[in-house]
């Protein structure tokens, strides 16, 4: 709630666009912050949300809305998504929902930044904290990960990349301090992601992590490698990223780049 | 199976005129053979034009008859500056990449060529059971948070 409250270590957990968002702050810090951060995620999903019709991504998708006249929000996230776009090859891309060739499905609209605007909304949020005084922090959106500082001292955050078959498992364990992690995969909710290429579901491979100081990036280019499939690892390496693959015949394939993180 | 590295320098001009070492890994006596092969989507994805197809030998070969081969991806322009990649194949799988053009202005573009070392690593998937303070994996539901470690290590915290 909010008010002047110091807490020590904070745990906050919401059900919130489609999945659960937790928030864990070490510092002693104003908790009205939450607040704030919860509301940013509230208002992140009043504006890109694609489930629900009344959304400027939507109104955007339908041409109810010209781009000139969106929100500064929406053409930064639509700009970093082309950016993602151009640097794949076309691997991603945001119009994807609106290719005759795709199978319709909820929640996929004709403008769909959805590769991106979690780990976008995540940065902004991290940016939040700090300027309220909170240095040690971590949030977890359905699986995308920003971290601010260390949990203890000479300590980082202990990332586990979920292991894509055994829930209670970890493929690996990732040290970071003000990174971000973010996982694009198969597992949870099947074939989701779709090849713009070819209109079919992307199936090449389970998994792709990608750790990056930029989140929004970080998750563009996990659902970018994701589509490459096979190419996914050599295009991850050629773009210099900290990054893993984990192919559907049980194998990690990871950048040099990752070791910097890799704890185990 | 045993490789041997042979580090062949490559001078690369780049906007700083830094030259960038590239190395590529040969099998002992195996024969090259240049030739067109037909484009797979990992040659296609990369842009490359030529293809070196490496026969091994049968001393030193594994038993297969999937041809390994190396392919040089064209220069791709990026923020940092250009990259270029050389990819070697088996099939579809990729074994190794190598950068054969780095920008020097990228930090860590520059401390991979600077170890001129093979840019990708593969090892078998592992089942760990790992002291972790937060989970990353592909996006869950709301149902699927509720069994997932993440609920695990946040009602642990908030107990």
């Amino acid at each position: 709630m909010s008010g002047a409250t110091t807490v020590a270590d904070f745990v906050r957990v919401e059900q919130l666009w489609g999945t659960a968002i937790s928030l864990r702050v070490c510092d002693a810090f104003d908790d009205s912050a939450a607040d704030d951060v919860f509301g940013w995620f509230h208002h992140v999903d009043d504006v890109f949300s694609t489930w629900r019709a009344d959304t400027e991504i939507s109104r955007l998708g339908r041409g109810e809305l010209h781009l000139d006249d969106a929100s500064s929000e929406v053409r930064e996230v639509l700009d970093l998504c082309e950016r993602v776009r151009a640097e794949s090859g076309g691997a991603f891309d945001v119009r994807v929902g609106a290719d005759p060739r795709v199978t319709p499905r909820e929640g996929l609209g004709p403008l769909d930044p959805s590769g991106l605007v979690k780990g976008w909304a995540l940065k902004r949020a991290a940016a939040l904290l700090r300027e309220r005084g909170a240095h040690n922090f971590v949030i977890n959106a359905g699986g995308d990960v920003v971290t601010g500082g260390r949990p203890a001292r000479d300590e980082p955050w202990r990332v586990g990349v979920q292991h894509p078959s055994m829930r209670d498992r970890v493929a690996m364990v990732l040290g970071v301090t003000d990174m971000g992690v973010a996982t694009s995969g198969r597992n949870e909710r099947g074939d989701h992601i779709v090849d713009p290429r070819t209109g079919l579901p992307a199936t090449d491979v389970l998994a792709v992590t990608v750790v990056a100081a930029d989140l929004a990036l970080a998750d563009g280019y996990a659902t970018a490698a994701l589509v490459l499939g096979h190419d996914g690892p050599a295009w991850l390496a050629a773009h210099g990223l900290a990054a893993a693959v984990i192919t559907n015949d049980g194998v990690v394939t990871s950048t040099a780049a990752l070791d910097a993180y890799r704890l185990q | 199976m045993a490789r041997l590295r042979r580090t062949a320098p490559v001078l690369i001009a780049t906007a700083s005129g830094l030259a960038l070492l590239a190395s590529f890994h040969t099998t002992p006596s195996a024969t090259l053979a240049v030739g067109s092969s037909p484009t797979s989507a990992a040659e296609s994805a990369l842009g490359a034009t030529t293809t070196t197809t490496v026969k091994r030998s049968k001393t030193t070969a594994a038993p297969t008859t999937i041809p390994v081969r190396t392919v040089d991806g064209p220069a791709v322009p990026t923020k940092f500056g250009a990259v270029q990649v050389r990819v070697t194949l088996q099939g579809a799988r990729i074994l190794d990449v190598q950068a054969l053009q780095l920008p020097s202005s990228h930090p860590r573009s520059t401390e991979i060529s600077q170890q001129a070392a093979p840019l990708l690593r593969s090892e078998a998937l592992q089942a760990q059971s790992a002291r972790i303070d937060v989970l990353s994996g592909a996006s869950y539901t709301s149902v699927g948070y509720a069994n997932s470690l993440q609920a695990a290590l946040d009602s642990a915290r908030t107990a």
